[in-house]
């Protein structure tokens, strides 16, 4: 069952320098209980994907085409109600936790408050509530923890808090936007081990914003690639990381150098990244692209579904990509 | 995929080359702030009204037919039938209760405040930048010493200082306004220390000390360039306070010498007869607002050019 | 690379003073560990890859290292000569041949100068004579080394994209064509793509130029592939050292094989099926770090003796491979 589709979603952009289109004709489902994984380069757009599911964009930002959330759209829909939506149903953590913890409020106090408000709880049960979510996220020393203040964690306790807050209403949707880029190798293994057992404890769908393709592989059922503010590629993870067929997915998986493995030089994606101001007619990536053919610069190839869950959108034959 | 960039790099290079390999000229901060500056209408617009008042001030004499100082009796006989603004009697502006030429004693009055507004900013933020920036650059103790003299200093009442300045110096107005500049730096210093001290943390003054560059030099060519924005916008802004100041201080009568004048003094003037000759009170206060409204729009105009980022 | 050694660090701390919060200003000031006594050797023409979480104190050994900051005590002998007893001006005319990049490209580069000024910056201070027509030559020749097209020479810093402005903090800190340079998370801030292309272009540099890099990063895979010896940091405190291939396919340290397990690799399968070592709590505090081996608080494999005494840096048998802990050896 589909928790989550996203139809011909754009996000459009007023700045000084003229409109920049951040997301271009998206589509994509999350079913529930599943993990998708949304890969991309900086301005690929996908935060905003995120920020437009949530109705959290910046307020010179547009948006149009339709996200439904278990038969509901999103898009128009009255701040109140969204409001509630958010609350309750679909939550966000966030790069840096300290962006969405009151500084001057006890951590204690913020998870409390999530509960009293939302779920009518009362005091005492918010709080028994509460701590007992602390220590699903395996926080030490729960019931102490909850009357100090943000400050005085650690960058990965502070997030292990976003996430037992994010949790606390019994999600259907997590919305993670880079959650251990800011954090340590060792306690971002710590906390996408939690993550990933969170998700089979809450049954949580996991929408996952990141560059990382190492995290990716490690807990997302499918991935989408997004370039330029649009989807290159679709698929199971398995099918994206040893079947790529886009260039640039496989330019991208050839870049990363691997802890696993030793090679001379790197193999490269030239260029620079897209210059959302400025993108050229047809394909975005077709300036870096290594099979550029005539028609790229003419019309943006469609996004064609394969036989398998695999979606793509490319002008090159499929082979030939498999070749990379 | 290396191979291809080559390609990329070599065929753009070869593009570049029909093109008579002509260096690609850059756009400064500064050229975009020029261009995001008079793309906001208001400012232009206010810029160029500043302009006319200062030339009205420099070269409005030139057609009056009255020297500011000269006492018309036939006007002041009758100052509110025949000292009305009028072009046959060639008072554009009518007379002041002394049958005096309001218009010339506007553009008077234009020159000296225009000079004072502009002369003690200029010393206010000459000595607050050097004060500031030397504080914050130098740091450690010497920057807690010369903070806790600004301190010291911005404790001391402003009316006080203006007062014995007076005495000491009796009513010279534009001594008096250097002086009242010299106190004001206190908060330029502030803010152009603060800026400092963060431009300080920055990676590329890191990297100029990493390439061995001389504090000198940092301060010159990285840290001052940095910090001048944020002056021009303070700067814009210290103007419009001066010249209120300088009214202040002649509505109150402690100004300017007659028969010299200034807005102040004007306004002063027509307040006292303003039920029987309104004119003598509305046009040197239209000129002090329009003149405030448009350095304060500048202000606005250039804050928004050099920090695009703090909209 | 070759073994001759061309600077030589031997137990080098760097402490920093701290005031505590609410304190008179005569109470004496907590002293930070950030760098509690590491020793090192760095040959011709190699790179030396420091990895370390943060807070390890790997970026401040690097500054340290080129005297950018004091040492507390120790020795940083560059060439036969100790850095940390020269005067600023003898340390100023040094920076000819120790150079640094910088994390954060755009940040590093004023923006305020032209890219030709940016990159002419140390012939500027180090050659004031030269004619402006040979500086502006030697600048668009740099230029072209790193990748970046002559013409934009009058262009600015803001318009440039983050790979570019890398760039061009590489040609600023090679224009002089110094022998060491502290290159300090470089490509962290980068996009995969792009990051690739900088590392590329800096080991090709490498080799062009016989630099020595210092390499610092967060990332252990990209330092496994731009180095030739890896030390792992931790609290203030060299953990192993050894050659990079050595390093990965054999690590010996608990803290090290810990942090191996916890990076990501780029496949499904191995990413699912491997066993992470996670460590327990947060790093403490280098105001107050445990007695003995720094890292026995965390230690799955700590010993009694781990909080009596801290465990030397000794080089085991028939390998380049040196390591700090009391599971290993005597």
């Amino acid at each position: 069952m589909e928790l989550l589709k996203v139809s011909n979603l754009n996000v459009v952009f007023d700045t000084p320098d003229g409109v920049v289109t951040a997301v271009k004709n998206l589509s994509f489902s999350v079913a529930a209980g599943q993990t998708l994984g949304i890969v991309g380069e900086s301005g690929s757009g996908k935060s905003q994907t995120a920020f437009a599911i949530m109705g959290l964009l910046a307020s010179n930002g547009r948006v149009s085409g339709s996200v439904q959330f278990a038969g509901q759209e999103l898009v128009g829909m009255s701040p109140q109600q969204l409001n509630k939506i958010r609350a309750e149903q679909i939550a966000m953590i966030f790069q840096d936790p300290m962006t969405s913890l009151n500084p001057y409020l006890k951590v204690g106090e913020q998870l409390m408050e999530v509960l009293t408000h939302h779920k009518g709880m009362d005091k005492a049960a918010a709080r028994i509530h509460s701590i007992r979510m602390l220590e699903a996220v395996k926080m030490p020393e729960a019931s102490k923890r909850m009357s100090m203040y943000p400050h005085e964690f650690s960058g990965g306790m502070r997030q292990r808090v976003m996430i037992a807050m994010a949790l606390l209403c019994d999600p259907k949707l997590l919305i993670a936007d880079e959650p251990t880029t800011a954090l340590d190798v060792t306690v971002q293994a710590q906390i996408m081990t939690l993550l990933d057992e969170l998700k089979s404890e809450f049954d949580t769908a996991i929408m996952l914003i990141t560059h990382d393709l190492g995290v990716v592989a490690g807990v997302c059922d499918a991935v989408m690639v997004m370039y330029a503010g649009q989807t290159m590629e679709y698929g199971t993870t398995e099918e994206i990381f040893y079947q790529p067929s886009h260039p640039y997915t496989g330019g991208l998986l050839e870049s990363v150098p691997r802890l696993d493995t030793q090679s001379e030089t790197l193999a490269t994606i030239a260029g620079n990244p897209p210059n959302l101001l400025h993108l050229p007619t047809g394909c975005p990536f077709q300036e870096r692209c290594s099979l550029t053919q005539a028609v790229c610069s003419k019309t943006m190839p469609e996004l064609i579904q394969f036989a398998n869950s695999r979606q793509r959108a490319c002008h090159a034959a499929i082979e030939k990509v498999g070749v990379l | 995929m290396l191979f291809k960039s080559r390609q990329a790099v070599s065929q753009l290079a070869a593009a570049l080359a029909d093109n008579d390999n002509a260096v690609l000229e850059g756009r400064s901060l500064w050229q975009d702030a020029r261009r995001r500056f008079f793309h906001n209408k208001a400012a232009v617009v206010s810029l160029f009204i500043i302009g006319l008042i200062i030339l009205f001030a420099l070269g409005g004499s030139q057609f009056a037919q009255y020297s500011y100082e000269e006492i018309d009796w036939l006007a002041l006989s009758d100052p509110v039938s025949l000292g009305r603004p009028s072009i046959e009697t060639g008072h554009y502006f009518g007379t002041d209760k002394l049958g005096r030429d309001l218009y010339a004693r506007t553009v008077q009055g234009s020159q000296i405040s225009l000079l004072v507004g502009i002369l003690s900013s200029l010393v206010a933020i000459l000595i607050g930048t050097l004060y500031g920036a030397a504080s914050g650059f130098i740091g450690g103790r010497v920057d807690s010493f010369m903070m806790r003299i600004v301190e010291i200093l911005s404790a001391m009442p402003f009316m006080f200082f203006v007062i014995m300045l007076m005495v000491m110096f009796g009513r010279q107005i534009i001594l008096i306004f250097v002086a009242i500049g010299a106190v004001s730096w206190l908060d330029m210093a502030r803010i152009v220390r603060g800026q400092t001290l963060s431009l300080k943390n920055k990676e590329f003054i890191e990297a100029a000390n990493a390439c061995g560059v001389s504090q000198w030099r940092i301060l010159v060519r990285h840290i001052v360039p940095n910090v001048l924005g944020i002056v021009l916008v303070y700067a814009s802004l210290m103007i419009p306070g001066m010249i209120v100041f300088e009214s202040f201080i002649s509505f109150l009568g402690l100004g300017v010498q007659e028969p010299q004048t200034s807005w102040g003094a004007l306004i002063n003037e027509g307040v006292a007869t303003m039920e029987i000759a309104l004119w003598q009170l509305l046009f040197p206060l239209t000129f002090l607002v329009v003149t405030l409204f448009c350095f304060n729009f500048v202000g606005d105009g250039l804050r928004d050019a050099l920090d695009p980022k703090e909209r | 690379m070759t073994n001759n050694r061309i600077m030589q660090v031997q137990d080098l701390k760097v402490h920093f003073d701290i005031q505590p919060e609410n304190s008179w200003p005569w109470t004496k000031p907590l002293s930070l560990k950030a760098v509690d006594g590491v020793s090192l050797d760095i040959f011709e023409g190699e790179t030396l890859g420091i990895v370390g979480e943060s807070g390890c104190g790997k970026s401040t050994l690097a500054r340290a290292l080129i005297g950018m900051l004091p040492a507390r005590e120790g020795k940083v002998a560059w060439l036969g000569q100790d850095l940390t007893q020269l005067d600023k001006r003898s340390m100023r005319a040094k920076r000819q041949e120790l150079q640094m990049i910088f994390q954060d490209p755009l940040a590093s580069l004023n923006p305020r100068m032209n890219i030709g000024d940016i990159i002419a910056e140390p012939l500027q201070t180090f050659f004031p004579n030269m004619p402006k027509a040979e500086r502006k030559q030697k600048v668009q020749d740099m230029m072209a080394k790193v990748g970046l097209l002559p013409n934009l020479i009058n262009r600015y810093p803001h318009e440039f994209s983050g790979g570019q402005c890398q760039r061009i903090g590489i040609a600023r800190a090679l224009i002089l064509e110094p022998k060491l340079v502290i290159c300090d998370e470089p490509v962290s801030a980068l996009d995969v793509s792009i990051q690739a292309q900088v590392i590329n272009l800096l080991m090709a540099l490498q080799k062009e130029m016989g630099l020595s890099l210092v390499f610092i990063a967060h990332d252990l895979s990209v330092v496994r592939h731009i180095s030739d010896r890896v030390m792992v940091m931790y609290l203030g405190n060299a953990m192993e050292v050894a050659e990079a291939n050595e390093l990965y396919t054999n690590p010996q340290h608990p803290y090290t094989k810990a942090l191996m397990s916890a990076v990501p690799i780029p496949d499904p399968m191995i990413e699912r099926n491997k066993t992470i070592e996670l460590l327990q709590g947060d790093l403490p505090s280098p105001i107050n770090p445990p007695s003995g081996c720094v890292f026995r608080t965390r230690c799955p494999q700590a010993l009694a003796k781990c909080a009596d005494y801290a465990p030397a840096l000794q080089t085991l048998p028939d390998a380049e491979h040196q390591i700090a802990c009391h599971l290993i050896g005597p």
